[in-house]
């Protein structure tokens, strides 16, 4: 299914489609007043980005130095150069500690390597320790933003499964009471599991240690308590030295929620004595997406979902419409360099209006970018402006509507329309919309007889 | 050929571009670091109290286990800190000492030696932490510079309590850790 | 005016030319009155922007090179449209062997508002407009030529247009609630994304409303012209103007 089809039926729900985005306007407004209260925040920005292009220009070296460091301190590091690799890397760890149990906090790495099925299908079970993804695993369905990962859900749909799956009360939505059997729950399975996976937000190339960044705590509750800790990190998130940890960190909350930081924030730099720690520094793409100029700084990603929040699409077409792991405008950046093919319409789900760029804490230029694809993507597709104005040119004449608005513009647009739309009526504009009306005289017939 | 050198030898082989790594410039702070710590600590969910609050409670009966190895808290602790952290799953109290503040966002930092075990602050039901007043900065580029080149295995800044607010963004205090962050400056 | 003034060639958006003659006719009349020498060169076509958007910009070399060459005699190219510019400036392909003409050309094209305050520096107009006047900041003028602050940018705020308009007597300025989020129109999406489309611009035109705006005016008739065809297909009570209209209306 394409972007315009998924967005159309998430509208259909119109109070739901209206919460989501005021619930996600409420976030975006937070950030901005808290950003207010930092003077230096543009200035952030610009040396978070900088950083980032110093790391983009130096990736070999630092990971060079992230490897050695972090062995030094006796992590072990590993190496994937795609999803298959990072998760069979994974699978052998397990089952030479001989563990069928794991818990797993945030890490949209192993989403995006969907390791969760893959560890599934050996018999392993994985529990998904952030309330949000807990609830959508329950549900079977991926996270639908990248922070908030149950943001498409009601307290209703979660007191229906949490009756379901953690027999709490028919009918209590209440989210202090729901949050309170999560924690049971879920302190049971902190307890029993001998193996905790977590995402990475930074790794020091200069250190070899590693942050995680939680409000939950669920990262380090499932460390601290299981023998191994397996970390699995994009190579874009090194970061040349400890001390830039403190400009990510002033941005990356205050992007994200509109909080100062998160409640924790944690700085692992070797196992405890007794226990293991392991890294998998895995591509995936990345390097992939290295090698294309134009989309190159998209890798300056922190994953805050800022553009998210702030994205008009997104607020109204939910992270679902984008059948992307990250979706929202930097997942409609990030993913076409995976499948052009698959995300062609991500691009197109835009009205370029800027507003991402305008929030990213590392100041990727996103919407630039989508224009971008849009033009890759036209020419992957074969087509040309011409070719569709040709074929296009029955349609138009057939259809009254469209010959009505035979104004300049909409004979502009009807011409280059992508693929998907020729075969839709060609009335769509008009569908909900009134079309202006035709003047007698165009400006220029004007001119011509009162300046001419 | 290795995944390692694989990965590696196309970035090499992309032969871009070195760009300078940027100067940090020096950003003021506030005025009144104290004022501003409490302000974020709070505005994180945290609890302000003082010393003789948390003996009350603790002589009330309000924390059956407690656990602390400072010195000042000797007498209230009656755990001992096991060498499994699982064993520590019913702990309803830990009280621990943090390095220093950061006035910008109220986070606390802490190290191995701290905390005794990692999952300590974690584990606990509530947790208190101690703070010297004199031990602020301002911001986190200040923090870092505090931080230093310290070789702890394990850093943590904490700066309130376990919270969620992944129900309809309803703010749910204690998620999955610490209930409470009760701070106590000293 | 001098005879040596500078010559200001008007570019009228395409759309604008066929369905909206008035605000042309506004837009060259208020340069009139601010005393600028102003011509239509009327050779002018499409800039190739709904090409350009939809992902052709590759196809768009011939409009771009007619566009510079009708455009680069003249001091200033002055358009209605934010857009428009916006297209001009960053969205047209590279036109062999006038290069020259091209790079000169970017930078003597503006939009209307920020023409007048920041060539003409035009520092107030004095007129008359008792009127409720709510203000679409058009994403590419708002964000891509940066006609004012971002709300999403931690700098001070200001705005070309509302520059223009606040010392109009009687004109009072409606805040809304999202000061600068799209309306939804986006060329091409508005019928690729048709639904979107059309709720973004509800959203949009509800802020107004509730705000109690009786005019709702803007920088780029695209995105009025959208806005205004979705309250026309609801009855509601709001009526639809170009800056340049009020502009032109309130000196005359």
């Amino acid at each position: 299914m394409s972007h315009p089809v998924q967005a159309a039926e998430f509208l259909q729900d119109a109070a739901k489609s209206k919460w989501h985005d005021e619930t996600l306007w409420f976030v975006r407004d937070k950030r901005d007043k808290i950003s207010h209260t930092i003077p230096e925040w543009e200035q952030l920005r610009e040396l978070a980005s900088k950083i980032k292009d110093n790391v983009l220009g130096n990736l070999d070296t630092y990971l060079e130095d992230f490897e050695r460091n972090a062995s030094k301190n006796g992590i072990k590091v590993h190496w994937a150069k795609d999803a298959e690799e990072h998760n069979s890397i994974v699978l052998s760890i397990l089952q030479e500690k001989n563990c069928k149990a794991i818990v797993k906090s945030k890490s949209i790495l192993t989403e995006e390597c969907h390791l969760n099925p893959y560890l599934e299908k050996s018999g392993i079970e994985v529990v998904d320790t952030d309330l949000g993804e807990r609830i959508v695993q329950f549900l079977n369905q991926p996270p639908s933003h990248i922070v908030l990962p149950a943001i498409h859900l009601k307290k209703g749909d979660i007191s229906k499964i949490f009756h379901e799956k953690l027999h709490t009360e028919e009918g209590n939505e209440d989210p202090t009471y729901l949050t309170q059997a999560a924690r049971i729950h879920l302190r049971e399975k902190f307890l029993g599991a001998k193996v905790a996976i977590t995402g990475v937000n930074f790794g020091i190339a200069e250190t070899g240690e590693f942050v995680v960044c939680t409000n939950e705590g669920n990262a380090d509750m499932g460390v601290h308590l299981a023998d191994v800790h397996i970390a699995c990190m994009g190579i874009e998130k090194i970061i040349p030295k400890r001390e830039h940890l403190s400009v990510f960190l002033r941005l990356l909350a205050r992007s994200a929620t509109g909080q100062s930081i998160t409640n924790y924030t944690s700085h692992f730099r070797s196992p405890s004595a007794g226990r293991e720690t392991h890294i998998i520094l895995v591509d995936n793409g990345r390097t992939a997406q290295l090698g294309r100029e134009t989309f190159r700084n998209s890798l300056k990603c922190i994953r805050c979902g800022a553009c998210m929040n702030t994205c008009p699409i997104y607020r109204r077409s939910g992270g679902f419409s984008y059948e992307s792991t990250v979706p929202g405008p930097i997942g409609s950046i990030l993913s076409p360099g995976l499948d052009l093919k698959k995300y062609s319409t991500l691009p197109f789900a835009s009205t370029l209006c800027g507003s991402c760029t305008d929030v990213c804490p590392v100041k990727i230029n996103i919407h630039e970018q989508l224009y971008a694809w849009r033009q890759e993507i036209t020419k992957a597709q074969g087509t040309s402006g011409k070719s569709l104005s040709m074929k296009l040119g029955n349609g138009i004449f057939k259809s009254p509507l469209a010959y009505k608005i035979s104004g300049t513009l909409m004979r502009a647009a009807l011409k280059t329309l992508p693929d998907s739309l020729i075969y839709n009526p060609l009335n769509s504009y008009g569908k909900s919309r009134d079309l202006p009306e035709l003047p007698k005289e165009s400006f220029k017939d004007w001119y011509k007889i009162n300046r001419g | 050929m290795s995944s390692r050198s694989e990965i590696l030898g196309k970035i090499k082989s992309l032969k871009l571009e070195e760009k300078p790594l940027p100067e940090t410039p020096v950003f003021a702070v506030s005025p009144n670091l104290e004022e501003s710590f409490i302000y974020s600590i709070l505005s994180n969910k945290g609890e302000v109290w003082t010393i003789q609050e948390l003996e009350g409670k603790i002589h009330s009966g309000t924390f059956p286990k407690v656990f602390s190895a400072l010195p000042e808290f000797k007498s209230f602790s009656n755990q001992e800190l096991p060498a499994d952290p699982h064993d520590f799953a019913d702990l309803d109290l830990a009280i621990i000492r943090g390095q220093f503040g950061v006035a910008e966002n109220g986070a606390i930092w802490l190290e191995d030696v701290d905390l005794g075990l990692r999952a300590v602050p974690f584990i606990a039901e509530h947790l208190a932490i101690l703070l010297d007043r004199k031990q602020l900065v301002g911001n986190m580029h200040q923090a870092y510079q505090k931080v230093g080149m310290t070789e702890s295995g394990f850093g943590l800044f904490i700066a309130g309590p376990s919270k969620t607010a992944d129900i309809e963004q309803s703010l749910v205090i204690g998620a999955h850790g610490a209930k409470s962050l009760l701070l106590i400056l000293t | 005016m001098k005879p040596d003034s500078p010559h200001i060639a008007l570019f009228i958006p395409c759309y604008v030319d066929q369905f909206y003659p008035k605000v042309g006719i506004a837009t060259l009349e208020l340069l009139e009155k601010l005393g600028c020498k102003v011509s239509y060169p009327q050779g002018q076509t499409c800039c190739g922007q709904p090409m350009a958007n939809a992902g052709f910009e590759r196809n768009t070399v011939g409009t771009t090179r007619h566009f510079i060459e009708t455009f680069k005699e003249y001091d200033y190219v002055v358009a209605p449209s934010g857009s428009c510019v916006l297209h001009v400036k960053e969205h047209t392909p590279a036109i062999p062997e006038l290069e020259k003409e091209q790079a000169e050309l970017h930078h003597k094209v503006y939009e209307l508002s920020e023409f007048i305050t920041d060539v003409l520096k035009v520092e107030r107009i004095d007129g008359s407009y008792p009127h409720r006047v709510g203000y679409h900041a058009s994403c590419h003028g708002q964000r891509g030529l940066r006609l004012a602050s971002s709300s999403e940018l931690n700098e001070k705020p200001f705005s070309k247009a509302r520059k223009l308009l606040e010392n109009l007597v009687g004109l009072e300025w409606v805040e809304l609630t999202r000061t600068d989020e799209c309306c939804g129109f986006g060329g091409t999406f508005a019928v690729t994304e048709e639904a979107l489309s059309i709720q973004m611009g509800k959203d949009r035109l509800e802020d107004h409303l509730v705000h109690g705006a009786e005019i709702l005016t803007g920088g780029d008739m695209s995105c009025i012209m959208h806005l205004q065809g979705i309250a026309s297909r609801n009855k509601q009570a709001l009526q639809f103007k170009h800056i340049a209209e009020i502009l032109n209306e309130a000196i005359s």
